[in-house]
């Protein structure tokens, strides 16, 4: 388990970075934190000719608050570093609550928001919170700066919308509303695995207690991460009921998701996973939104 | 310090300061210079024709120095050793096909191992493993034990002309004859399956031979060092005396690093002369899934027979047993399950059949436990439906068949492992039952905490089961105790350590006998110049035989130590007395260190009386006649969440008898470590195999070792019941731990499940318990 | 490639391949055979060392990374004389060891762990190592022995 021979650069500056992957091409892998690539390359299973390694390039590992009040994450900036800080508690706490769900600490010390997120793997939890969220990234390539919501960006199993030639410099989080509330729930093998199925829940509650937006985003259950629109539908307009997060879990589990089998989880069981933890997410995150919960339908 | 103040006390370990700052030598830490590394070309297939390999392009790649495949082997290449031959069981049929260094012309399992290459580094080594081209015929693969049997089969091994590995029937009475009295019998179908070792430290090897002197040295990841030098010595044509083998420390043992003669092992020391310099190789975890044995499924068809009170009046059993590719540990494994099934209780008659099955997979030998897992689910299960069946409290029904102490010695009337009959030396089950259920509160449990928890709607439920395991088999181990001019004692034996705390708890064994302190015996194991004779540490034998042999060896110092002590001090040798590296003269001053009686002992002038030896030194051997039988009850508390089949381990509760105690700490220790291998058995771990014989999970991301969150706190009592069959009492406990597990966790789902559903197979996940709750399908491949 | 990096308060220069794993150079490079390796892939924890004071998989680390860092494995532990290191100590007195291959990896996971939770519930504790693979102990004297290590450490501290 040694990985192939490759060669190495390290550049200072997001300039070099893109000339770099000007230069080499589909050749050249990004190394961020390493987490997922390094075992992969241990494995022999990754053999990329050039590794350029992000971790001495400038100015990608701040986290600030961005002008409207929300976060804006550098994308290099370290799983643990994000979950100790007290910023990203108080403006993302849907963050700051699952990152203790990703792998375990000493990987964490490494991974980095942005290497995780354009890592784009279906049963990971960051990109499910983004969805959730409605963040988007920003991307910088040979035709300059774009943004890109995390709606557009997960394309596939471990695919993005990144074009060739391009790198994720920044995350950014929308800010919290008045009335919001927030969740992320998932069941694991083990603490630290890949989840059989992971939720994350964002709510908004009208000041009349009518659900105003429901996003609630789902992994480990496709080929990426997703959005449970049906289960949306059951919710937004109404007053939330556990009547109508029961409908909205149901909706989750049978109708919004695509999941596989693999020998951890049945189809069966997957979907019935959904189901309850969409169920409780909610629960627990129009508690959160200070939401007061019927108990039928409104 | 009075007479035995260490025997029985949970003294700190000698070794840990080593390996807590990072001195202690493992196979990987020793840097020779020169040396060169190996790494292995594996077949992708798990069953074809090897038509080609051509190795050109990696002889040429830089920094390799040789490649080496079946055909360069020349007459080196020859099938291994049968290790362990099979008991003489009546009408027993016995398929040999022993390990091959390389597959010459077939591949039998994936990870086979096709050629080795050697280079300046390993990642040179691994470059150069994909400059080999490599050409197989893929031939229909055998993974499924009945289909292996099917008459249209592929056969593994054309020569045999069967995929049957074994087929052996062990009896005891007449059970026929015992089921048509029954009034009641119960018959059930289960599986079982285990998974890998899981030792954190991969296996390795070390070899370097040296052509001055023509000696050679292997470092060696084994459980076994005395054996691999015999073996190694015979097949290299060398003499054992030019052959040192070196087991240092180890991280972790647990069955397979055993005297296996596995391809790399028999290879690197051939390579190493061959090249004039080391070779090392270093198993790394990919490997380790294919190229290190493990254990695998068992299917069972069993029925008890019981009177109208639950007593058993007999069991039959008739299974399968998954061998994997190649046999050399010949039948331990499934005889270990016929064996153990049979537990504390009393059983007339016993029909045991079982078929072991070539399969293009991984070999299976021992593994923590050895096939006494499955044989306890089966019995343990049937007992429980019985129980059901008969309305019998599940306590009750185990209490009313329990042998009792004295029906001890009790002879089983089959042959066990070690081809000695199956005869329990000592027991007393009962108060370990008691104590077990008193402990996890019984009766509280289902008449209060459980009523009341299902009232609230929650699931939990509640195991307790019982087993005996056999340990401490024979041949024999030996030891060496010398006093040293500094008073200071070396002790040296041949078994190998993995963890077991052998340099403390040996030297707890002499230290008593020499009245010295436990830090000052020096404990040298695992490397056979230091001891040259016995077999190694597996089958829990380690405290039982070795430390046997080190009681025997200290005694007979004792002996010289007073003899000489009292020439010296001019005293009666019933007035002497040991403590505190002196022997003193009771109710005196009078006195003599350890290490001036050990000068006077090997004096540079003057004569030694003839027939006397020079030094305090005694060699002694301790063979036992058979086994000794240790036992336990284990019980525990589940909790399911009703919604996601999540199941949390509320309590655990073990009570375990391996006779007299020699270090409490370490007991538990072992039995905390034996119980995390049955819980990963039971909740996470399996080996999952497409039809294709591809393991699908061979990785610690998809194979799941329980983790310290997974585990939960063990609380562990004790009954003793000596064993007659060694000087110290002592029973094995290495292996205890892992073996109920599975039947406990069984029957605990099913309290909590109210029987909702039968449990008849293990492993089980939260996504099985889930489909065989709600009649859901599993992946296909999961449940193959 | 060059790189200079300080291991346990020593400066190291060496010439590096890309490739090469922290791990491995550590163990065969500098011959610091006490950080251990077990599955490469960063499951197991076995060969986990402190980077810049931060406990990381050295398997999913190039040494080429390590230039300019500072780095502690087990053997700088210890303060010397033959002195352990209060969780060194407490391991060995509360049996937190069997066959010792994870033990250095649990220890450097422990180290910043317990600066930033000097009393730490079992609960925490066992979330803390539950990134580090453990065959032999059960792990049941390992959580002892933490929580042994936080309160010997808590007395040096007042």
């Amino acid at each position: 388990m040694k990985p192939a021979p490759f060669e190495y650069r390290r550049p200072d500056t997001v300039e070099e970075v893109l000339h770099l992957l000007a230069e080499y091409g589909d050749e050249a892998k990004l190394l961020a934190g390493g987490q997922s690539l390094i075992p992969t390359m241990n494995f022999r299973l990754a053999q990329p000719a050039v590794l350029i390694d992000l971790n001495a390039v400038k100015g990608l590992d701040s986290v600030d608050e961005a002008d409207d009040g929300g976060l804006r994450l550098g994308a290099m900036v370290r799983q643990a570093a994000a979950e100790r800080s007290a910023l990203v508690a108080e403006k993302v706490p849907l963050l700051a609550e699952t990152l203790p769900f990703v792998a375990h600490a000493q990987i964490r010390n490494r991974g980095t928001i942005g290497g995780n997120l354009a890592h784009a793997d279906p049963r990971s939890e960051l990109p499910a919170v983004m969805l959730a969220l409605g963040a988007s990234v920003r991307v910088r390539g040979p035709d300059g700066e774009r943004s890109i919501g995390a709606g557009d960006f997960f394309t596939g199993f471990f695919g993005t919308a990144l074009e060739e030639g391009e790198l994720l410099t920044e995350v950014v989080l929308p800010p919290a509303v008045e009335g919001g509330g927030q969740a992320f729930l998932e069941v694991s093998r083990r603490l630290g695995d890949y989840a059989m199925v992971g939720v994350a829940a964002s709510v908004v509650c009208d000041p009349a207690g009518r659900c105003h937006r429901a996003s609630i985003a789902l992994l480990s259950v496709g080929s990426r991460p997703m959005l449970a629109e049906q289960a949306s539908a059951c919710l937004v307009g109404e007053r939330p009921s556990s009547a109508a997060v029961l409908a909205a879990g149901h909706a989750a589990g049978n109708k919004d998701i695509d999941p596989q089998a693999d020998m951890h989880a049945s189809v069966a069981y997957r979907r019935h996973l959904a189901t309850v933890l969409v169920r409780r997410a909610l629960t627990a995150a129009f508690e959160r939104a200070g939401c007061v919960m019927g108990e039928g339908a409104s | 310090m009075g007479a035995h103040p260490y025997v029985g006390a949970g003294v700190v370990r000698n070794e840990d300061a080593q390996l807590l700052t990072g001195r202690a030598i493992f196979v990987d830490d020793v840097h020779l210079a020169g040396t060169l590394h190996a790494a292995f070309l594996r077949s992708d297939f798990a069953h074809g024709r090897l038509l080609s390999l051509d190795t050109s392009a990696a002889r040429r790649r830089e920094g390799v120095i040789a490649v080496y495949t079946a055909e360069d082997l020349g007459d080196y290449w020859c099938h291994g050793p049968l290790l362990v031959p099979p008991p003489p069981i009546a009408g027993l049929t016995f398929n040999t096909a022993t390990l091959v260094p390389l597959a010459r012309d077939r591949v039998v399992h994936v990870g086979e191992p096709m050629a080795v290459v050697v280079a300046e580094s390993r990642y040179i080594a691994e470059d150069a493993l994909e400059d080999i081209v490599v050409d197989i015929e893929p031939l229909p693969v055998v993974v499924g034990l009945e289909e292996a049997l099917a008459p249209d089969s592929p056969v593994i091994h054309e020569a045999l002309g069967t995929n049957v590995a074994a087929h052996a029937v062990q009896r005891k009475g007449d059970y026929e004859a015992a089921r048509s009295e029954a009034h009641t019998v119960v018959s059930r179908k289960f599986s079982y399956d285990r998974g890998v070792a899981g030792s954190l430290e991969n296996r390795g090897i070390l070899a370097d031979w040296n052509p001055r002197n023509e000696e050679l040295t292997v470092w060696d990841t084994t459980q076994a060092p005395i054996p691999i030098r015999n073996g190694l010595a015979e097949r290299l044509g060398l003499l054992q005396s030019q052959v040192r083998v070196v087991a240092p420390f180890l991280g972790g043992g647990f069955g397979p690093k055993m005297m296996m003669f596995y391809p790399e092992e028999v290879l690197i020391p051939w390579i190493s002369m061959r090249l004039g310099r080391p070779v090392k190789w270093i198993e790394d975890r990919a490997e380790s899934f294919f190229a290190t044995a493990n254990e695998r499924l068992q299917l069972h068809e069993a029925e008890l027979a019981v009177d109208s009170e639950g007593r058993i009046l007999g069991v039959k059993d008739v299974f399968l047993h998954d061998s994997g590719a190649y046999d050399p540990y010949g039948i331990t494994v499934p005889i270990n399950t016929q064996c153990t099934l049979l537990g504390p209780y009393r059983v007339p008659n016993y029909y045991s059949e079982f078929t072991a099955v070539f399969t293009n997979k991984t070999i299976v030998t021992p593994v923590r436990g050895a096939g006494r897992q499955h044989g306890v689910f089966v019995m343990e299960r049937l007992l429980d439906f019985a129980a059901k069946e008969l309305g019998i409290d599940r306590v009750e029904i185990r209490k009313r068949n329990f042998l009792t102490p004295d029906e001890f010695p009790h002879n089983h009337e089959i042959l066990f492992q070690d081809s000695a009959p199956l005869v329990y030396d000592s027991g007393d089950y009962l108060p370990a039952m008691e104590k077990a259920a008193e402990m996890i509160g019984y009766r509280e449990f289902l008449e209060e905490e459980q009523p009341k928890a299902r009232d609230a709607g929650r699931q939990l439920g509640l195991g307790i089961v019982s087993y005996v395991e056999g340990t401490g088999i024979g041949p024999y181990e030996g030891a060496r105790v010398s006093v040293e001019p500094s008073g200071k004692v070396q002790l040296a034996t041949g078994v190998g350590t993995q963890g077991q705390g052998h340099f403390t708890t040996f030297a707890q064994i002499v230290a008593d006998q020499l009245g010295v302190d436990v830090t000052d015996v020096n404990v040298a194991t695992g490397d056979t110049r230091e001891f040259s004779w016995g077999t190694g540490t597996f089958a829990s034998r380690g405290i039982v035989v070795a430390g046997s042999a080190c009681h025997e060896a200290a005694i007979v110092v004792r002996k010289k130590i007073l003899a000489l002590a009292s020439e010296a001090l001019e005293a009666a040798e019933d007035d002497l007395e040991l403590a505190d590296g002196v022997v003193r003269v009771k109710g005196s001053d009078l006195s003599i260190s350890l290490g001036e009686l050990a000068v006077r002992a090997n004096p540079l002038r003057g004569t030694v009386e003839p027939g006397a030896e020079p030094g305090l030194e005694a060699t002694s051997y301790f063979g036992p006649a058979r086994g000794t039988t240790a036992s336990g009850v284990h019980a525990m508390i589940v909790e399911i969440d009703p919604e996601t089949s999540e199941v949390s381990i509320q309590r655990y509760v073990v009570v375990h008898d391996c006779g007299r105690l020699v270090n409490p700490v370490i007991v538990d220790g072992q039995i905390h470590g034996g119980v995390a291998h049955g819980i990963g058995n039971a909740f996470f771990e399996e080996l999952v195999y497409d039809d294709q014989g591809q393991l699908l999970n061979a990785s610690f991301m998809d194979y799941l070792l329980p983790t310290a969150t997974d585990v939960p706190h063990m609380e562990v009592a004790h009954v003793e019941t000596p064993s007659p069959l060694n000087p110290l009492g002592v029973k094995g406990v290495g292996e205890a731990g892992a073996i109920p597990v599975g039947a406990l966790y069984a029957q605990a789902l099913e309290d909590a499940l109210q029987g909702a559903v039968e449990i008849l197979e293990m492993p089980l996940s939260p996504g099985r318990l889930f489909d065989l709750v709600h009649g859901t399908p599993s992946d296909p491949e999961a449940a193959s | 490639m060059e790189i200079t990096l300080t291991v346990n308060g020593v400066e190291h220069r060496a010439d590096v391949e890309p490739r090469l794993l922290l791990s491995d150079f550590l163990r065969h490079a500098l011959e610091l055979t006490g950080t251990h390796v077990g599955c490469e892939h960063g499951v197991c924890g076995a060969c986990t060392v402190l980077m810049d004071g931060a406990a990381v998989r050295s398997c999913l680390v190039f040494a080429v990374q390590a230039d300019g860092c500072e780095l502690a494995t087990v053997e700088g532990l210890a303060p010397g004389g033959g002195e352990l290191h209060p969780i060194q100590d407490a391991f060995r007195e509360a049996h937190g060891l069997q066959c010792g291959f994870c033990t250095p990896g649990i220890l450097m996971t422990l180290v910043p762990f317990l600066r930033e939770n000097p009393d730490p519930s079992e609960a925490e504790v066992r979330a803390a190592l539950s990134g580090n693979l453990c065959r032999c102990t059960g792990y049941q004297n390992i959580v002892a022995a933490t929580r042994l290590a936080a309160s010997k450490m808590r007395e040096v501290e007042v």
